[in-house]
């Protein structure tokens, strides 16, 4: 059983890159275009790992990452933040809210698969 | 493996130009007056979101540009700048430029780089007029760059702090991490206040590490893999040569030496079993066997509680009130734990769906075509024996639907259409059923060669027939028109068993096609098995059930509509229609002398394209029948689908529409 990834971006060509990228590699992936759809999706079926863009409307990655922590299903799981911005005032906000780590765009498919599969291993 | 970037790059442009529309609205409601927070916000992701698209995709010019746009929206959206008309105006000029750019990227052509410079220039003089802390910002990265001294090796004391699993890190995959780096020794050490084994909570970490690690990694490299837990954990990282350093760890008791394969061990254990335990919190797997028991004692109890009220509906209202209020609530109780039973079998079709985003990868990559996959609706829940059933038939499909359906890149091009060619995969609940489409834009169907081939098959089929009945062709054993034959279909065996397939179910399959536009399969099916919404008819005095799904409509025959043909019975002419006339008492062997035709009411089923004229008594009414198999305990019979027990305690059986009108149906047309 592959891993099952839940990818979180409201451009429709990140979102068709990541998620192209990551079923490439052999991973099931669901996609959700901003946070609500996202903690809507979570609820119902479990992921092995989040992967959410942080500037999305309705519901940012940042608040959705907390939501997720706050789910016991959710307690554990890995959740990367796809961030451009690579200041270290985003990456703690983004560690305050539960994030277990992030990902610098611009990046290519090669590093986000190494990343996924790291901390997926 | 290497992805090739360029076959994001429409879905790119597409999204970055709407999203300029977005922006240049949203700057025109501002220059209106609207100051209004969330405008701001969605001028400010719009450009944000391009930028970050065209970094990724290799559109420098593009990101660097619109770099300079975000950084002065920022400080609009933090409140340090406000608006003003020559501030949108400069912005407006600006998305020109953007859009320029754009194009630019998109067509291979080149931008006004002068007038790049010269907004940027702007951009950046409207951002320093109002603000100057903002210009600190690039300063920062210096500070990281530290002189990497050649050294041996590094030596680490890793503290993670006791919630470090909180963030979702793993110990464990940082040390993996390191091991690639070089090579890896490490010291396990447990917490001094590690507490007795039942009292220790697996959720926390009470481990810490001392490893050596030696290679020619630099100190950027060993941090980089710290990265994530630098504020959840205890840090100290000095060269190897440096000998004893300060040690992080003072108070450890028990300090095992272990090699490098060892505490790998020790921390999974420590790991995933935190990880394990919280899910358990809020579900359990239970044995299907279990939920099917459960099913059927539900399906009983609606039975009873259907024969309860039929008994209590000819007592006096006034007499009986309480005793009929409770029946009353009975049976809404029982209709909402049958809906919830129900529920615990449906799964979302997303475990369907997800096989198909690398099929179509690699089918397209062997095709040497460029196929988009959209799947719309995958949390659309069904029934785990339909979800299981249905896996193979839409495979089949969407296997046509690259190999077949969507041309070449180049034939695309030559036929105006994008080169890559866009797959939809859609999941809806539609009054009861559930809709399932395989949609593409390409080729479609021919018309004419379907209409060749089924004549060279010595299918006898006129000119003037309508599209659905030529598509319908498309379904008969052994048809293929694909002109030749691939190793990924065009055998011929496809779709008439995608349609057998689909109606073991009790479903339905329907094509739909546009030469050169394109072609769409929706396929119908019941929610579940379990339970099939019925047209209860009356035969001699027994009960029969017709699936609802197979039922075209009822009538009664007037004497002139039926016609005898010799040799052959009866058939029913309905609006230029001749339909073969089948009497279900004769069928089902009920006894009993059969009545005319005209005295009957004819239920028009249909199958296969086929339709069929079953003559039964009388129309009972329309409901749900908790459908029991019969072939547990009795030998299959022709024209059954099983039976359900009736509120009054008979059993009634259901019509099989699909095996009534293949075998009545064809044999008396033909």
């Amino acid at each position: 059983m592959s891993n099952r990834i839940l990818a979180v971006d409201d451009s429709t060509s990140m979102r068709q890159m990541v998620c192209f990228t990551l079923a490439s590699a052999g991973f099931e992936v669901t996609e959700a275009e901003d946070g609500l759809v996202a903690l809507e999706i979570a609820r119902k079926q479990k992921f092995d790992l989040v992967l959410a863009d942080v500037n999305m409307p309705n519901m940012d990655g940042f608040s959705l990452v907390r939501a997720l922590r706050g789910l016991a299903e959710y307690k554990f799981t890995p959740m990367l933040m796809l961030t451009t911005e690579s200041t270290t005032e985003k990456k703690l906000e983004g560690k305050a809210a539960g994030a277990t780590g992030w990902l610098v765009k611009p990046f290519v498919p090669e590093q986000l698969i190494s990343t996924i599969k790291r901390v997926l291993a | 493996m290497s992805i090739d970037l360029a076959r994001f790059h429409q879905a790119f442009f597409e999204e970055s130009f709407e999203r300029m529309d977005a922006m240049e609205q949203g700057l025109l409601q501002l220059e209106g007056g609207a100051d209004n927070a969330e405008t701001i916000n969605d001028i400010f992701r719009a450009a944000h979101s391009i930028k970050g698209g065209a970094a990724t995709f290799g559109f420098a010019a593009v990101a660097g540009f619109t770099h300079h746009v975000e950084t002065l929206l920022d400080s609009v959206r933090n409140g340090s700048r406000g608006v003003d008309k020559p501030l949108v105006a400069l912005l407006l000029r600006a998305s020109d430029q953007v859009r320029a750019l754009l194009n630019a990227a998109r067509d291979g052509g080149n931008a006004d780089a002068a007038l790049s410079l010269q907004l940027q220039a702007e951009l950046q003089a409207a951002l320093a007029g109002d603000t100057a802390a903002v210009v600190a910002a690039p300063a920062c990265a210096a500070v990281v760059v530290t002189a990497a001294a050649a050294t041996s090796g590094w030596r680490i004391v890793f503290k993670p702090h006791r919630d470090l699993f909180a963030s979702g890190n793993d110990p464990l995959r940082i040390l993996r991490g390191l091991g690639t780096l070089g090579e890896l020794e490490s010291e396990l050490h447990f917490a001094a206040d590690l507490p007795g084994f039942a009292e220790i909570d697996p959720q926390q970490c009470y481990l810490s590490w001392t490893l050596r690690l030696c290679g020619a990694a630099t100190e950027a490299e060993v941090r980089e893999m710290f990265a994530w837990v630098e504020d959840e954990c205890d840090l100290s990282i000095a060269p190897l040569a440096a000998g004893p350093v300060e040690s992080a760890e003072p108070v450890h008791v028990n300090v095992v030496p272990i090699t490098a394969a060892t505490p790998v061990a020790a921390a999974a254990v420590a790991a995933p079993a935190a990880k394990s335990r919280a899910p358990a919190e809020s579900s359990i797997r239970v044995s299907i066997d279990k939920i099917d028991g459960l099913i059927n004692l539900v399906g009983e109890l609606v039975i009873t509680q259907a024969s309860l009220t039929q008994y209590t509906r000819g007592l006096d209202p006034l007499v009986h009130e309480r005793l009929l209020a409770s029946v009353q609530q009975l049976e809404h109780t029982a209709r909402l734990l049958q809906e919830s039973v129900m529920s615990t079998r449906m799964l979302p079709i997303d475990s369907v769906f997800s096989r198909f985003p690398r099929m179509v990868h690699d089918l397209a990559t062997r095709l040497n075509k460029q196929v988009r996959l959209q799947t719309v609706g995958e949390a659309t829940e069904l029934d785990k024996s339909v979800i299981e059933k249905i896996g193979d038939p839409l495979t089949h499909l969407v296997r046509n639907c690259i190999d077949h359906g969507i041309e070449l890149p180049a034939v695309r091009v030559a036929a105006g259409k994008p080169a890559q060619g866009t797959m939809t995969l859609t999941a809806a609940h539609q009054g009861g059923q559930i809709v399932i489409e395989v949609i593409d834009d390409g080729r479609g169907l021919s018309r004419q060669r379907i209409l060749d081939k089924a004549r060279a098959n010595g299918l006898v089929i006129s000119d003037n027939a309508s599209d659905s009945e030529v598509w319908n062709l498309i379904f008969a054993p052994g048809f293929s028109t694909a002109a030749e034959v691939t190793d990924v279909s065009g055998r011929g065996v496809g779709m008439d068993v995608v349609r057998r397939n689909i109606e073991s179910l009790g479903g339905e399959v329907e094509l739909r096609s546009q030469e050169g536009e394109g072609t769409s399969v929706r396929i119908r099916l019941p929610l579940t098995l379990a339970i099939v919404d019925g047209m209860f008819v009356d035969v001699g005095g027994e009960t029969f059930i017709v699936p609802l799904i197979g039922v075209v409509e009822s009538l009664q025959p007037a004497p002139e509509q039926i016609r005898r043909i010799a040799g052959q019975g009866q058939v029913l002419r309905l609006r230029d229609e001749y339909i073969p006339v089948i009497s279900a008492r004769e069928l089902y062997r009920v006894p009993g002398a059969a009545r005319e035709a005209c005295q009957s009411i004819a239920v028009i089923i249909e199958a296969d394209g086929f339709k069929l004229a079953l003559l039964v008594d009388d129309l009972i009414g329309q409901q749900q029948a908790v459908i029991k198999s019969l072939e547990a305990h009795f030998r299959r019979v022709f024209g059954v689908a099983g039976a359900t027990i009736l509120g009054d305690g008979r059993v009634a059986l259901i019509i099989d529409v699909t095996e009534v009108v293949r075998t009545c149906g064809r044999s008396l047309a033909a």
